[in-house]
């Protein structure tokens, strides 16, 4: 009545696991413990369908990947998928294969972005708050170590969290994995790239990395997950198809003998030293995290993309400086790219510095891409894959182009209201020159000559410049208004709200336009004159509906640290008749 | 039938002892303000400058592992807030391969030795060290999980591991044989401390590492005897009561190696012929550690030592030679 082989079965198990003095009697189990092996198994089971086992074509090795979408995106490495290239086929446990493609390449933080195609409702990870891990937690990776997961049924190793906040530096020139989360659990070749869940199955990291110094290159209860919270700042980012670059402050720091976090070198080119950051300065908080030691500092710059804005607090001769820096690029785009695609060839061009132009280019030959995946690629130089760029322009616009309705209008603009409590303003904007009334007198600028060089009026960087590209990117469209790409997301000191980021450039100006994500309306934009010198910023707000379009009342114009004053507009004219042209 | 079911009993049972386990994140965080961080020698490829140890006393008093990195007079000790001690070493025992580090502070958090528990294989085990250097400063050290799969002395495959400790060890399922994983503590699941992590062990047979960690019951009667000055040279004191007719190295029949150094290792350079150290075995190239039961760190402590043993007694010798540690008697006359 009992099968032999299941006793045997069964003994084999128990000679696994501590044997507890339990008296027959006691055979009853609690149901907290078996609500507790309930939900591990089905946390085992819902993080296990989100997980992807990429395979590179032909055989290029392999690893592991998480979906994060029901539409396919999924991430993993940026060593995982190098060798694989553009495609590659991913597999996940419904025992199917599916085509994928390269999205969006973070070679610093070895993060990259694909998409599996041919379904909209992937299974798919809970992104967690990874700040809220806390050493001791129990965690479990899901992948493909050793590339075992040939009958696509991932790998589930079990360990807890060993440390959080973890700084280890770059492995050779790339690869830095800032404020990641340590993990005894086993990772192996294989698991990189793949899913690191807390014990309720949902996603705080990427696995990647391990220490092994002399012990082979093998698990040796060290392992290193990228933080998904550092994730979450790149995403928009990665779906951007870019090559992306991490961020620099354009000064170091170290620890003084008090055990300060001092400044001990900074660029004057850096927007840190246009803020104000002197060398001896006393870093306070950077990123809303207080710095106490040059590890941590190394943290916060490591989970932030080139161009963000970050709050910094810092002593400055005994006063205390709250202020947003901007962070600059590591590398240069051209540096960058020499690094990720050493062997590739390259389409014919100038260097690709981010907001200058980018050539087209030359479709690349080597496109022996399957098929399905063919429309979801476009080559472009600076660009792991233009086809999502383009995608993200072309939402946005579309988004912003349906409530403003801006291209009906194609001639003059004429903007009445105040200028806060200073007086009337009236500004006019032509084809030709924008001419402004201001409470401290005229200004004008004139438009066929060099933009960069008309800061009108004194003190604003340039608004009259900015309004006029402002006008003139609704009039011509991101098609014919110049170079233009999408950045990413982030958030602005007035929005806490990621805003989509359009990168536009005309006549060597670039513009950086940045739209809600949830009205798709412009809320502010910056204009930079130069490279190395403060925008021209101006926050879109009060939104009105006139005449069936979305116009803003309410202009804040600042410029560096000051605030140059609020436009109030009562009166929006358009020369709908293009009387100007 | 009855067989299945008394499987399937204790196959429950197993999970009940894994889901019973305290909230780790508590219990790390417990632990954490104990551990320090050690740096002292080394810095070169496959010689880390720097491992682990914990504070076991409200003096300030540190235990880690005997080893390379602590021989400097600078070593540096970091607490888990991040403040900065220079360490001083109150006494090491080589013959267990442990040491006792000192910092000018007190009333800080510590594990106290007394109330170490033992553990037994199968007991879930947490183990906290700031293995590869992860952590610096106030950053807190890394612990990793597992079980004790063995417990059983280390001498067991004599040859295998070049070690001088030869007593009990608990083999760990974690992964604890790891670059400054040494001195680290081993506790229970609740935090409790049983054990201190050993030092890199490698088989030269296999080239398999070994997880280890040393009982802390081993080690108390050491450690107690380090703190409370039993291990420190007698010829530090000034008050110490010297013999008329003391040993010398010459009656004995010892010559050091030429004395150049501040602290000049006390190895042997040569054995006088038909001399009692002759006789009793000493070669050249031994290490001596000890001399009565006292550390002995130098050629020219070692000699110190000797002026306050009467002639009449014996001398006690432990020597280092190779990977052994030998104890030899020279017998007084």
């Amino acid at each position: 009545m009992t099968n032999p082989s299941k006793i045997i079965t069964l003994v084999i198990l128990l000679s696994c696991l501590p044997l507890p003095a339990l008296k027959a009697q006691d055979l009853t189990v609690p149901d907290d413990v078996l609500a507790s092996q309930a939900q591990r198994i089905a946390a085992i089971k819902k993080a296990s369908a989100s997980t992807v086992m990429v395979f590179a074509n032909e055989g290029k090795g392999g690893g592991s990947g998480v979906l994060i979408s029901p539409d396919g995106y999924a991430l993993s490495n940026y060593h995982v998928v190098q060798p694989a290239g553009t495609a590659m086929k991913c597999a996940i446990n419904d025992g199917k294969l599916y085509d994928a493609i390269l999205v969006s390449i973070d070679p610093v933080g070895d993060v990259a972005l694909i998409k599996l195609l041919g379904r909209d409702d992937f299974p798919f990870a809970k992104l967690e708050d990874s700040d809220k891990v806390r050493v001791g937690d129990w965690c479990f990776a899901v992948g493909n170590p050793f590339l075992l997961a040939t009958d696509f049924n991932p790998t589930v190793t079990y360990g807890i969290v060993s440390g959080v906040h973890r700084y280890q530096y770059p492995a050779g020139t790339l690869l830095e994995y800032a404020d990641c989360i340590q993990t005894d659990a086993s990772i192996n070749p294989g698991n990189s790239g793949g899913p690191l869940f807390n014990e309720r199955g949902d996603l705080i990291g990427i696995n990647g990395r391990g220490s092994f110094e002399k012990r082979g290159r093998v698990n040796v209860g060290v392992g290193y997950a990228i933080s998904i919270n550092q994730i979450k700042h790149f995403m928009g980012f990665l779906r951007s198809g870019r090559i992306l670059d991490h961020a620099t402050l354009g000064a170091t720091v170290s620890t003084d003998e008090n055990g300060n976090v001092v400044v001990t070198n900074i660029a004057e080119s850096s927007d840190a030293y246009r803020r104000g950051l002197r060398y001896g300065d006393q870093l306070l908080s950077f990123g809303g995290r207080n710095i106490s030691t040059v590890n941590g500092f190394k943290n916060v710059l490591g989970i932030y993309p080139r161009g963000w804005r970050v709050p910094i607090s810092f002593l400055h001769e005994g006063d205390r400086f709250d202020t947003f820096v901007r962070l600059t690029g590591v590398h240069s785009p051209e540096e960058l790219l020499a690094r990720v695609q050493p062997n590739r060839q390259q389409p014919e061009g100038k260097p690709m510095p981010e907001g200058q132009p980018a050539p087209p280019a030359p479709k690349e030959p080597a496109l022996q891409l399957p098929d399905v995946v063919k429309p979801f690629f476009t080559a472009r130089r600076g660009f792991a894959n233009y086809h999502f760029n383009k995608l993200n322009q072309d939402r946005i616009w579309d988004t912003y182009v349906n409530q403003t309705k801006p291209e009906s209008i194609k001639g003059d603009w004429t903007l009445r209201g105040q200028l806060g409590n200073l007086g009337n303003a009236s500004i006019v904007l032509s084809k030709t020159r924008v001419d402004a009334e201001l409470p401290q007198g005229k200004a004008f600028a004139v438009l066929d000559n060099d933009l960069g060089q008309q800061e009108a009026p004194r003190g604003s960087g340039g608004l009259l410049v900015a309004l006029h590209l402002w006008k003139h990117i609704q009039q011509t469209g991101i098609g014919r208004f110049g170079d233009v790409y999408y950045l990413g997301s982030m958030p602005t000191p007035k929005q806490d709200e990621k805003q989509d980021v359009l990168v536009a450039t005309h006549s060597v100006i670039e513009c950086r336009f940045y739209f809600s994500p949830s009205t798709g309306l412009l809320t502010s934009m910056e204009m930079y004159p130069d490279l190395g010198v403060d925008p021209c910023e101006i926050y879109f707000s009060e939104y009105e509906s006139i005449n069936g379009r979305m116009l803003p009342r309410h202009l804040e114009i600042i410029h560096g640290d000051t605030v140059y004053g609020e436009l109030l507009l009562k009166d929006f004219e358009f020369n709908s008749n293009g009387g100007t042209e | 039938m009855h067989r299945l079911f008394l499987a399937l009993f204790f196959f429950l049972a197993g999970i009940i002892n894994l889901t019973q386990a305290a909230d780790f994140s508590v219990i790390s965080a417990g632990v954490q303000p104990k551990m320090v961080k050690v740096y002292g020698a080394g810095g070169l490829r496959g010689l880390e400058g720097y491992q682990s140890g914990f504070l076991i006393s409200d003096q300030g008093h540190i235990l880690t592992v005997w080893s390379y990195v602590l021989d400097t007079d600078y070593i540096t000790v970091t607490l888990d807030d991040g403040r900065k001690f220079e360490g001083e070493i109150v006494g090491a025992d080589p013959r267990l391969e442990v040491a006792v580090l000192k910092i000018d502070t007190d009333g800080l958090e510590h594990f106290k030795l007394g109330a170490s528990v033992g553990v037994k294989p199968g007991a879930r085990i947490l183990a906290f060290s700031n293995l590869f250097k992860i952590a610096t400063g106030d950053e807190p050290s890394s612990v990793l999980h597992g079980i004790v799969a063995a417990t059983t002395p280390l001498n067991a495959r004599r040859g295998a591991f070049k070690t001088t400790y030869k007593g009990t060890v608990h083999i760990l399922d974690a992964i604890t044989n790891n670059p400054g994983a040494a001195g680290g503590a081993l506790t229970t699941r609740n935090g409790e401390l049983a054990g201190l992590l050993g030092k890199e062990l490698r088989n030269s047979q296999n080239g398999t590492w070994l997880n280890y960690a040393v009982p802390i019951s081993e080690l108390i009667p050491a450690i107690e005897d380090i703190i409370a000055g039993r291990t420190r040279p007698r010829s530090f004191d000034e008050d110490v009561i010297r013999p008329d007719e003391p040993h010398t190295l010459k009656t004995l029949g010892i010559r050091m190696v030429p004395d150049v150094l501040a602290k000049t290792p006390p190895f042997v350079d040569s054995v006088a012929a038909s001399s009692e150290a002759e006789k009793q075995g000493i070669r050249p190239d031994d290490l001596i550690l000890y001399i009565n039961d006292r550390r002995v760190d130098s050629c020219a402590t070692l000699r110190s030592e000797l002026e306050l043993i009467d002639q009449i007694d014996n001398v006690i010798l432990v020597v280092q030679r190779g990977d052994e540690l030998v104890e030899i008697v020279l017998q007084g006359e």
